[in-house]
């Protein structure tokens, strides 16, 4: 069996980076990331990684140099946050449409300005559209299961796409816990190797990556991008379910917590999916039907899975650690609310923006989430399509 | 040539055959065309060494001619010809329609 260890967020995706043991990894500092460059570093200078480790001058250059590594066969990671990952924008995209498996750590910041280092969800809902798989982690223990995990589905044959891992800056990414780490070993055995079959290297198979692409076939190339996209899905329960056969912490494509016979549900993502089972554990316990769909899984967007287990509800509420200016509400409220629009019998939706800037969230914002889902429930009537947790109005 | 569905192309936009430029013919890009003054040249095939399309023909160590129909004209050839020997003329002084595709 593996260990048990307090690390934080950073440091234990550190760990996993040490374990899995990436070919090269390009990288450039970012608050609040950086810790997990420094910690891997000293892994480099240990000796105890084969990682060829490439200080680059910028976010932009980090993911130009993973593409390259990446499409000559090498297992390529790196680490970002917020700015960093608006730096590397033109490049995430080129590297979802190269189909090359980058696996990232997103230490999720809020974007600038004004200038903040604390978490929202700003920075990796912005590049929800780029192609890349996002997994969102709840706590530190999930930032390790995911990152181990998101390398198999990355490089799944019938996936080839890059993915992030997001978890909440400062909250998680700082605070320590405990985690279960597994053996070196049997981490090595669960990712496997990773083949590309289009090395760039392979003097014997020449290769061209990049090549303009314009009206005659660019078109198609996204098309099979959104194939890929669509079979992520089934890939990450497969993976999970692997997963758990060595961890003994199975995976699906998000967590349905309390959601048997739940009333009022409350979703989430990151973090605050903790803050809410704790409401939702003293609701139960006073007889309250609430419950919460934990998104794990946000691109792909788990539609149908999504709608199975929300319509049957009387009143949902969506939390939104971001905003999208000038739409009808938070990214993943207009996902869920979509979802449901094909559903005959569909529970009313309402969105609540938290968090920006690292704005803590308590038990009181979340108990005044569920208060108003049972005036909802019970009048029928959606007062405020779109609120604010925490504001001072 | 009829073109491809999105199931039948290579992943990423990747081109797995090498090579295959010479498909796309890119002479009429042309503003300027090269033409060479036999007399001038002394066959020392800089010309061929520099043109970054491979479009300087040539044939028992001896310049043939230019490849028209994927020449952009650059005007390398003519820039670095030691002796001169390459005039870069402006295309609407021909009369033929240019050569090459699209």
């Amino acid at each position: 069996m593996g260990k048990i260890l307090g690390l934080t967020g950073d440091e234990v995706a550190a760990e996993a980076m040490r374990q899995i043991n990436p070919d090269v990894l390009p990288a450039y500092p970012i608050t609040p990331q950086t810790e997990i460059v420094q910690k891997f570093s000293q892994f480099v200078a240990d000796g105890l990684v084969s990682t060829e480790m490439v200080r680059v001058e910028s976010e932009h250059s980090a993911m130009s140099a993973c593409i390259g590594a990446s499409a000559s066969g090498a297992r390529a990671m790196t680490a970002t946050s917020a700015n960093g990952l608006a730096l590397m924008w033109e490049i995430c995209y080129i590297a979802a449409s190269y189909r090359l498996p980058i696996v990232m750590p997103l230490v999720n910041r809020a974007l600038s300005g004004p200038i903040n280092i604390h978490c929202d969800h700003s920075d990796s809902m912005g590049a929800r559209d780029s192609g890349w798989i996002q997994l969102y982690s709840e706590n530190c223990q999930e930032v390790y299961d995911n990152l181990i995990q998101a390398i198999r589905i990355a490089e799944s044959e019938e996936v080839l796409l890059p993915a992030m891992v997001t978890l909440d800056g400062f909250i998680i990414s700082h605070a320590m816990e405990r985690v279960e780490i597994l053996e070196d070993e049997e981490v090595k055995r669960f990712i496997g190797e990773y083949r590309n079959p289009h090395s760039l290297l392979d003097i014997n198979n020449p290769v061209t990556y990049g090549p303009l692409d314009l009206y005659d076939y660019y078109f198609e190339h996204k098309r099979q991008q959104i194939e890929a996209m669509e079979k992520v899905g089934k890939v990450i329960e497969k993976v999970g379910k692997e997963f758990g056969e060595i961890s003994g912490r199975s995976y699906d494509l998000m967590e349905r917590y309390q959601l048997e016979g739940a009333d009022l549900v409350i979703v989430a993502a990151g973090s605050t999916a903790g803050t809410v089972k704790t409401v939702v554990n003293q609701l139960r316990e006073k007889g309250v039907k609430a419950g919460l769909l934990k998104i794990r899984a946000f691109r792909p967007f788990p539609t149908e899975e999504i709608v199975q287990v929300l319509k049957n509800a009387e009143a949902v509420a969506v939390l939104d650690r971001s905003v999208s200016f000038g739409a009808q509400g938070g990214p993943l409220f207009l996902e869920i609310r979509s979802a449901l629009f094909e559903e005959k019998k569909r529970p009313p939706v309402v969105n609540y923006i938290y968090g920006l800037g690292g704005r803590d969230i308590g038990i009181e914002e979340i108990e005044t989430v569920y208060k108003n889902l049972e005036r909802i429930a019970d009048s029928k009537k959606t007062e405020e399509l779109v609120g604010y947790l925490g504001l001072r109005e | 040539m009829k073109e491809k569905n999105w199931k039948e192309i290579p992943l990423g936009g990747l081109i797995l055959e090498a090579g295959n430029a010479e498909e796309y013919e890119t002479g009429s890009w042309r503003t300027y065309r090269p033409i060479r003054n036999e007399e001038k040249c002394t066959h020392c095939l800089l010309c061929w060494v520099y043109c970054p399309d491979s479009s300087i023909i040539v044939e028992e160590a001896k310049i043939k001619e230019f490849d028209y129909g994927h020449c952009k004209g650059c005007g390398i050839c003519s820039a670095q010809c030691p002796v001169n020997a390459i005039e870069m003329v402006e295309e609407t002084k021909f009369n033929s329609k240019k050569e090459g595709g699209e």
